[in-house]
């Protein structure tokens, strides 16, 4: 009997393409990059044996060893710091942390250590560690297991903050976040591991396999951290999303017929200021759309830089949905989570200014 | 602290004294190592509570209804009517039934991680509202808001249900300080996993309780598994009674298959907290049979090895053997069975027709408002 489990195969896609869901697309970044760099060690609870609870490390540990692939106990502030002494070293660690629900405790080593190394050592040591951690709701996962902490990471200077939305960005972006020399806090959207969910959890979840961007070619492939993805060209109108949004609000805009334009962060810190604001003075009118919690969430922060950027283009004030400022609930999940009809009706506040 | 305590707390610290010549420091009654093992020392030399017929049955019908509402728990996952995480505790029922039997009610206080059903039914309470708590309903004990892994009873001191793996061991202990603050007699009951027990906040926990000679029962339910990941894979010390050592906090070391020992380790366990000891640490050996959660196919350890502790030590048929020996007849235990499956049936009757709460409630119990 082995935990590890093995691969499966890659899909192949009608098309031929090499098709990977968001989960598989991860495995191979993780992959490819243990093989060119052996720096690179990945470890964290359930991660090494078993291969991970979402199974994001499976194969790793029998491929490479228990030495590079490892379990951690559960000991989220001794992960960060052990991630934190390796990476002075010269060592590239790349901790998972289960959820993002359980990073709290290893805060204090990202944000008093990781996040400082390189300025109080005037650059002589660097923290070259990738934090993957799922992040997200709409897996009914209540308070514990549904949290989007990203804002509490983009208000620390010194760590990058990257949050993909399809399998082919996760495993561009989770290379050059690997190969960046400072930490950087790699956010895998849960909900949308296994398909683009597009806000509807009544119906049916669609498969990566036959989303465009499932194509994932093999081998060695980087997404610049700080560059945004238009996922939808319009003139009547910006969004602005990242991870499981980016598939719900670009839905809505099709069915509703809007002609908006879906902009899809990629990475927060560093932000792609300058797409935003050549899309919104195009535009004229901005919707930010996220899961975390409102007040002071980075959706806060988009709204002031658009207005200090775009201020005279503005056409209709700045629209926020969000989740809402109370903790993810168990139940009345889908009164909480910032779905179709939420967005439409802010789309339609915005158009009729 | 912002204001001066009201009493200053009854801070006893024990008296150490260096170890006598000629005998050994595990046979010495005044050395420090004979004081971290005398618990053990008492429990292996009584390790069987004496239960009257009536007791042993109700133990044993606490354990049914823990079990059959695990069981029924789980179906009702795979229906959908359960959504998210749900951890059930069968194989462990032991371990509630048998320690919490000991607790003094009305004073003492108890707090679990989010594997929490069996210590909430092990006090008697409502299966209804506790069924009606994972599916999410208004009804539920705490208003649907918590689920599974958070639920609350001020009522019998039970301090929760968290899913934050080893936070609850450090609000055991500001429980246990509030307990002797307020010299009110009680002690605090604080369960925890062996995976949990690698958290940092456990030590800092040991150090205060002991430091300060809080009235805590540190209790690790030693399953085997953290989640997918086995005892050995995680911990370097894998004999969770030891680890309080270094922090003078004596472990014991117990069966948590046989709720008659258990309940034995319990009262040497309180009785040492009570009469001022300070803080002890109980390993309870026990299995969780099922997966972690509902969503976990246990691909991790073998089906003969879960079989293997169902045959040989399970809880509750090591209970019925009793009961058979005692001269209770099958019958009755039938009886018993029909009627907990009977209460259980009902439980999740009313969970599944009670209404879910009103979106209202998203903003009740919370800081901030809507602006
Ligand atoms: C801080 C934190 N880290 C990780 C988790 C995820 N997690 C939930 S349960 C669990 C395993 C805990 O095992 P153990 O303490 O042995 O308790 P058991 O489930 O066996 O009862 C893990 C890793 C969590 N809930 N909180
Ligand atoms: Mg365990």
């Amino acid at each position: 009997m082995s935990g590890s489990q093995t691969k499966k195969k890659p899909q192949q896609g009608a098309d031929g393409e090499r098709r990977l869901n968001m989960i598989e697309a991860i495995n191979d970044a993780l992959d490819v990059m243990m093989e060119r760099d052996e720096n690179v060690v990945v470890f964290g609870e359930d991660a090494g044996y078993f291969g991970g609870v979402f199974r994001c490390t499976a194969g790793l540990q029998e491929k490479y060893g228990k030495s590079r692939a490892f379990d951690a106990p559960i000991s989220e502030c001794g992960i960060m710091g052990v991630a934190v002494g390796m990476g002075a070293y010269g060592l590239r660690p790349v901790p998972e942390i289960q959820f993002a629900d359980y990073i709290y405790p290893g805060y204090d080593q990202i944000v008093s250590e990781a996040a400082r190394l390189r300025y109080r050592s005037a650059g002589e040591f660097t923290s070259p560690i990738t934090i993957r951690s799922p992040y997200g709701g709409g897996i009914f996962g209540g308070q514990t297991h549904s949290q989007s902490p990203e804002a509490l990471f983009t208000h620390i200077s010194g760590v990058k903050t990257v949050i993909p939305s399809t399998p082919h960005d996760a495993k561009g972006l989770l290379i050059a976040a690997i190969e960046d020399n400072d930490p950087v806090l790699f956010f895998e959207p849960k909900r949308i591991y296994n398909g683009p969910f597009e806000g509807y959890y009544d119906k049916p979840a669609a498969a990566w396999r036959s989303h465009p961007d499932s194509a994932t070619p093999e081998g060695y492939y980087r997404i610049e951290l700080g560059k945004a993805n238009v996922v939808r060209e319009g003139e009547a109108l910006t969004v602005l999303a990242y991870g499981t949004m980016v598939h719900v609000a670009k839905k809505v805009c099709e069915e509703k017929g809007v002609d908006a334009e879906v902009i899809d962060l990629r990475s927060l810190v560093p932000l792609d200021i300058d797409t935003i604001e050549a899309s919104v003075e195009k535009t004229g009118k901005c919707l930010i759309v996220h899961e975390a919690s409102r007040t002071s969430g980075f959706g806060a922060e988009l709204s002031a830089l658009v207005q200090e950027r775009c201020f005279y283009h503005l056409e209709a004030p700045i629209e926020r949905v969000t989740g809402f400022d109370t903790p993810y609930p168990h139940s009345l999940e889908w009164a909480y989570f910032p779905g179709p009809v939420r967005i439409g009706q802010a789309i339609d506040r915005l158009l009729q200014e | 602290m912002a204001k001066s305590p009201k009493k200053a707390p009854a801070r006893k610290t024990a008296t150490k004294k260096a170890p006598a010549k000629k005998q050994t420091a595990t046979t010495n009654p005044e050395s420090e190592e004979f004081a971290l093992r005398n618990l053990q020392k008492a429990l292996e030399a009584k390790r069987h509570y004496d239960a009257s017929d009536e007791e042993l049955m109700e133990f044993y019908e606490q354990m049914l209804l823990i079990r059959r509402f695990e069981e029924r728990a789980g179906q009702l996952y795979g229906l959908g009517l359960i959504g998210g995480f749900c951890h059930l505790y069968i194989g462990q029922e032991a371990v509630a039934v048998g320690l919490q039997s000991a607790l003094d009610g009305d004073k003492d206080s108890v707090i679990t991680g989010y594997r929490d059903h069996g210590h909430m039914l092990a006090y008697g309470i409502d299966p209804k509202v506790i069924m009606a708590e994972l599916t999410g309903r208004q009804a539920g004990i705490s208003k649907g808001k918590g689920g599974s892994m958070h639920m609350f009873s001020t009522e019998h001191k039970f301090y929760g249900g968290h899913g934050i793996v080893g936070a609850q061991v450090a609000l055991g202990g500001g429980l246990a300080l509030a307990h002797q603050y307020n010299e009110d007699g009680g002690l605090c009951l604080a369960y925890f996993g062996d995976g949990a027990a690698n958290q940092g906040q456990v030590y800092e926990t040991f150090n205060m309780a002991a430091l300060w000679n809080l009235p805590i029962v540190f209790v690790v339910e030693n399953n085997g598994y953290a989640m997918g990941t086995a005892v050995k894979r995680s911990s370097a010390e894998t004999e969770f009674y030891r680890r309080g050592t270094a922090f003078r906090i004596p472990g014991m070391d117990v069966n948590g298959m046989d709720v008659l020992e258990v309940r034995a380790a319990a009262e040497i366990a309180m009785d040492y907290v009570r009469q001022g000891g300070g803080p002890v640490l109980m390993e309870l050996n026990t299995y969780r049979y099922r997966g972690h959660s509902m969503s976990d196919p246990a691909k991790y350890r073998s089906r003969e090895e879960v079989q293997d502790v169902r045959e040989k030590s399970d809880p509750i048929e090591g209970a019925k053997k009793v009961l058979l020996e005692r001269g209770v007849s099958e019958d009755k235990l039938k009886e018993i069975d029909k009627a907990i499956k009977a209460r259980v049936a009902e439980a999740a009757d009313f969970a599944e027709s009670s209404p879910e709460p009103a979106p209202s409630e998203l903003y009740t119990d919370v800081l901030v408002g809507e602006y």
